[in-house]
């Protein structure tokens, strides 16, 4: 594997239209449960747990050559709000864009054409890692970190909050970010053999409610 | 897992003039400039002067409501279908400029649904005077100041103000009120921008966005010659 692929797909900057997603955060800010670095910390600790550990076993199991169409059905089933369900299809759609553009395959050609308004989000980034020749715990150490990075980047923009400590919570994180990749691998080799309802389940309802509410405000900065 | 070395399939359209299934896209203009210099009220003219004699659509940038996408509607300047709204998390110049994948999707999506057309406008939630579009999203851009937001900023340049290739010096009506120097503001405007064009205009006045109008038809008969 080329570890310099996976910093270019890893990077924040990559333009697949994450900026505009908090990943929660801004329903969590107005609420009240996001506050300060402290809380932020806590924040994504919960959600590296259960979003982030389904996401990064959906592109694990990707990058093993499970079934595109049979993971995005996973991907629903795991994702009970809608207003969720769309965000993640537009991140996809997006992702396959840009990815189309950066490492061309045939079968990000393919995933287009079956999917064109989009795949849920984790699903194409593990066909992109493929793409990119990444192995599967590259595709779950970036859609661990992603389900992390996005709130901590949104919270900076959303409190003031100063960078550094933002930073700091993602540094503090990373040992479990480790720990969660290498759980979503070991699942997603469970699923190429059991079939994809071995896929982690675990779900964060504050989250999926939330997204619910968040999508109905009139005034956002975010998209979700 | 596998790297495709051979890969010769369509690329993933962006700034690509023609679209999957071969016919020529739209032409894509950006409206860009400060928050209040009259990009909507520029568009929403536009839309009325050029409807008749072209399909067009709009994508707007709001940056925390879809209130330009709204105003449009409300106006009627086109119908529904037509207007489209993007999210730009915070970051309108990221959604027009490094990231622009959110309104790639949005023109792809109106060309659609709604084409063929045209003529897309697409107007960047309102910012700084750096803010600038993606070749990969807009073909031509239009930056709109006004005479209210004084009259040094021509002089000042910024990417918007010297390289756009239109500059709008927009609500001269109200020069007399604020102050504003419409003479030095064009002669500003003409130093730093060489031979670009400038446009001075009054929404308000009888001529409207006529020259700016012009311009487009202009940018279209080169772009379907
Ligand atoms: N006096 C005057 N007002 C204008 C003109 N053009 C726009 N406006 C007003 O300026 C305000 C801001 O315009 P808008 O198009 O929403 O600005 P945007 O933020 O750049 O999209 C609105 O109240 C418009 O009606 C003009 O030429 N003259
Ligand atoms: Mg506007």
């Amino acid at each position: 594997m080329s570890r310099a692929a996976l910093l270019v797909l890893a990077d924040g900057r990559f333009p697949a239209g994450g900026h505009a997603h908090s990943g929660g955060a801004e329903a969590a800010v107005k609420a009240g449960r996001i506050t300060g670095a402290a809380s932020l910390e806590t924040f994504c600790r919960g959600r590296l747990h259960t979003a982030g550990l389904v996401a990064a076993s959906l592109a694990a199991a990707a990058v093993l050559g499970a079934d595109p169409a049979e993971l995005d059905a996973a991907a629903d089933a795991r994702t009970p709000s809608p207003a969720l369900r769309v965000a993640a299809r537009k991140l996809g759609r997006q992702l396959t864009r840009a990815a189309r553009a950066t490492w061309p395959s045939d079968e990000l050609d393919a995933l287009a054409r079956r999917f064109p308004k989009g795949a849920h989000q984790p699903v194409v980034l593990g066909l992109v890692a493929r793409a990119a020749a990444l192995e599967p715990v590259d595709a779950a150490h970036c859609a661990a970190y992603e389900s992390v990075s996005g709130p901590a980047s949104a919270t900076v923009r959303l409190l003031s909050l100063d960078p550094f400590d933002a930073t700091g919570v993602l540094a503090r994180l990373a040992p479990d970010v480790d720990r969660v990749a290498d759980q979503a691998v070991e699942a997603a080799r469970r699923a190429i053999d059991e079939g994809v309802d071995a896929l982690p389940a675990g779900s964060a309802p504050l989250l999926e409610i939330g997204a619910e509410a968040h999508a109905a405000w009139a005034v956002r900065l975010f998209a979700s | 897992m596998h790297l495709d070395h051979s890969h010769d399939g369509p690329r993933a359209v962006s700034a690509d003039a023609r679209r999957p299934d071969g016919s020529r896209r739209a032409l894509r203009i950006g409206l860009g400039g400060p928050v209040g210099s009259g990009k909507t009220a520029t568009v929403a003219a536009l839309c009325r002067a050029l409807r008749e004699e072209l399909s067009l659509a709009v994508v707007t940038n709001d940056i925390y409501t879809r209130e330009d996408a709204d105003f449009l509607l409300r106006e009627a300047v086109l119908p529904p279908e037509r207007i489209a709204a993007v999210e730009t998390g915070a970051c309108p110049h990221t959604a027009i400029r490094d990231d622009i994948s959110a309104n790639l999707e949005a023109v792809e999506d109106l060309e659609d649904e709604v084409g063929p057309l045209d003529l897309i406008l697409v107007e960047s939630g309102g910012d700084n005077l750096t803010a600038t579009f993606s070749k990969g999203l807009v073909d031509a851009q239009i930056f709109v100041i006004d005479v209210a937001g004084g009259d040094d900023i021509p002089r000042k340049g910024g990417p918007g103000v010297t390289t756009a290739d239109l500059l709008v010096v927009n609500k001269t009506d109200l020069a007399p009120y604020v102050g504003s120097d419409l003479a030095r503001m064009a002669a500003d405007a003409k130093a730093q921008r060489a031979e670009l064009p400038v446009v001075l205009q009054s929404l308000r006045s009888e001529s409207g966005v006529r020259e700016v109008a012009a311009w487009v038809r202009a940018r279209l008969a080169a772009w379907t010659a």
